[in-house]
């Protein structure tokens, strides 16, 4: 169920799903990326933490095409970002969603634009919500909902394209606690059912650490990469996950860092 | 719930009337301005010829509207009104969304709007009927212009305060810029479009009663309003405000109900 033809495959599949070589980007006189590279291996979710203000939202809107750059390339699937198919979920689902749609017209406003017609457009909003049990009355408006529905609801939207990456800006930032655990689960099975490569902005460590393959550490600005740790325990996490050793361990290595780079 | 002494009998009956009085509260004033009225004009401290009571304002109303030319009157300033606000709002939208979407046009005119949008329109009835003589389109063209500038102003307002984060939105999920326009720009600009046309009705209204007054004309309640207090008949005068108010007040409840269905997502 591909939306375009599907590119011939030459050769093996692309190593990384983000490349970033030599990115330059200041505003104004501040600089906040100057020669910046970085390489994520394809099929992880990545998250990225860093202290506030280093530039974590202009990284992920750079990659994602919202914000020109100064200069340098970022390669998607070793692709340009304009050809990469891409999925965003925006922190703060009230100002990203479109209220004047139903929550089914909101999920299914990506496949509109592509001039999909609109029974295919419902069968594959129907495929979508089966894949993940989500059991939601789309005729609703989407501010009928409670926050992490419209949260879910905004995941969802940026599924339904089959996107080859998926951006998310702090995705949980704007939620209480007992609906991030649900949303984080739903993102958990969705990363493990569609296998798309997720790229996202945490602003709380643990939360940064328990989802990942990779967890970037950032600097200050100007924006470097302090470290790229890599945390394998095995999924799904769980609530036991949080007390594993391994998770503990890489925590704690990742706030020791963090600490320095604040002292610096 | 509200005391624990009240026996269930009482509570049900507090919850039946509770709604009720709650709807009646707004009538409190209304009947507190009568009373005040009829009081003033009962007391002799004002010429009776001046203030005729309540009751035979009312009374008056209602015979002029159903056996005498108030309808006809009523009538005319309505369609005035409508005629000079569809003008200027089918004009006024598009231009409006026009400039909004082009911060670059915008600015080139915004002082042009903002001056004669603080320039009071009643000032330029005479250079209006310079142009358009005393006819009866001469005063909805002095309506249509003044409801003209408000609007523009606020759907070109409501453009360029879209939510950055929606045309963000709906850019990465690859809506072209035709379809960010009339999918995100227009839909974001509704409410701010809504609150110009209902002031534009507003604004109409009054000038197409002061254009009836100034200009002259055969009907209109504005033109009634002033014969009537040329040859001191105060009841038909106060009868014919009545009504020109109760017409402004109809105007306004009736945008914000159709605001209110149609903008059902403003302010959630
Ligand atoms: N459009 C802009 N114009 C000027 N400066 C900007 C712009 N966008 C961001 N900045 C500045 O660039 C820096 C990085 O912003 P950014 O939003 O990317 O940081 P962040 O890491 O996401 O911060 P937070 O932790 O608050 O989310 C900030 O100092 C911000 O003020
Ligand atoms: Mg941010």
């Amino acid at each position: 169920m591909m939306l375009d033809q599907p590119e011939p495959q030459t050769v093996a599949p692309p190593e990384h799903f983000i490349s970033i070589k030599g990115l330059c980007k200041s505003f104004g006189n501040a600089v906040l990326y100057d020669n910046f590279d970085l390489d994520l291996p394809r099929n992880q979710l990545v998250s990225v933490f860093g202290p506030n203000g280093c530039g974590k939202s202009t990284l992920i809107n750079m990659i994602s095409g919202l914000t020109p750059f100064d200069s340098g390339e970022i390669l998607i699937h070793d692709k340009p970002i304009r050809r990469a198919r891409i999925g965003y979920v925006f922190q703060n689902y009230r100002e990203a969603m479109l209220p004047w749609l139903s929550a089914y017209d909101n999920i299914a406003y990506p496949l509109r634009v592509r001039g999909m017609p609109e029974h295919e457009c419902r069968d594959r909003v129907a495929t979508l919500l089966n894949t993940f049990n989500i059991n939601l009355d789309l005729k609703r408006y989407p501010y009928s909902f409670s926050g992490g529905q419209q949260q879910l609801i905004s995941i969802l939207r940026a599924l339904v394209a089959e996107p080859e990456v998926l951006f998310l800006d702090e995705p949980f930032s704007a939620l209480d606690f007992e609906t991030t655990l649900f949303v984080r689960d739903k993102l958990q099975e969705i990363f493990l059912t569609t296998q798309i490569p997720m790229f996202m902005v945490v602003h709380n460590l643990e939360e940064a650490v328990f989802l990942a393959d990779t967890i970037l550490l950032l600097s200050k600005r100007p924006t470097h990469l302090v470290e790229m740790v890599s945390f394998d325990a095995p999924r799904p996490r769980t609530l036991d996950t949080l007390s594993s050793r391994p998770f503990v361990e890489v925590s704690r290595h990742c706030l020791d860092i963090f600490r320095q780079e604040m002292r610096k | 719930m509200n005391t624990a002494l009240s026996t269930p009998k009482s509570q049900a009956k507090s919850r039946f009337w509770r709604p009720w009085m709650n709807r009646l509260l707004p009538l409190v004033g209304v009947l507190v301005l009568f009373g005040l009225w009829w009081f003033v004009a009962v007391s002799g401290w004002v010429n009776p010829v001046l203030l005729p009571t309540p009751w035979t304002t009312l009374g008056t109303l209602l015979t002029a509207l159903t056996t005498g030319t108030m309808m006809t009157d009523l009538v005319a300033s309505v369609g005035r009104t409508f005629s000079a606000f569809l003008l200027a709002a089918i004009v006024g939208v598009p231009l409006g969304v026009l400039l909004g979407s082009s911060e670059k046009l915008y600015r080139s005119v915004e002082f042009l709007i903002d001056f004669f949008r603080s320039t009071p329109a009643s000032a330029l009835i005479p250079m209006f009927i310079l142009f358009f003589g005393i006819s009866n389109l001469s005063k909805i063209i002095i309506a249509a212009f003044s409801a003209f500038l408000l609007i523009v102003f606020n759907s070109a307002y409501g453009v360029m305060h879209a939510k950055q984060s929606r045309i963000l939105a709906a850019k990465v999920m690859g809506a072209n810029p035709w379809q960010i326009f009339k999918d995100v720009l227009l839909m974001e600009s509704l409410p701010q479009t809504f609150i110009g046309l209902r002031s534009g009705i507003s604004i109409a209204l009054v000038i197409v009663i002061v254009a009836e007054m100034f200009i002259g004309t055969q009907e209109g309640l504005g033109k009634r309003i002033i014969d009537a207090q040329q040859i001191l008949n105060v009841k038909d005068m106060y009868a014919s405000i009545l009504i020109t108010g109760l017409l402004g007040y109809t105007l306004n409840v009736m945008f914000l109900l159709v605001e209110k269905r149609l903008i059902h997502w403003s302010g959630k």
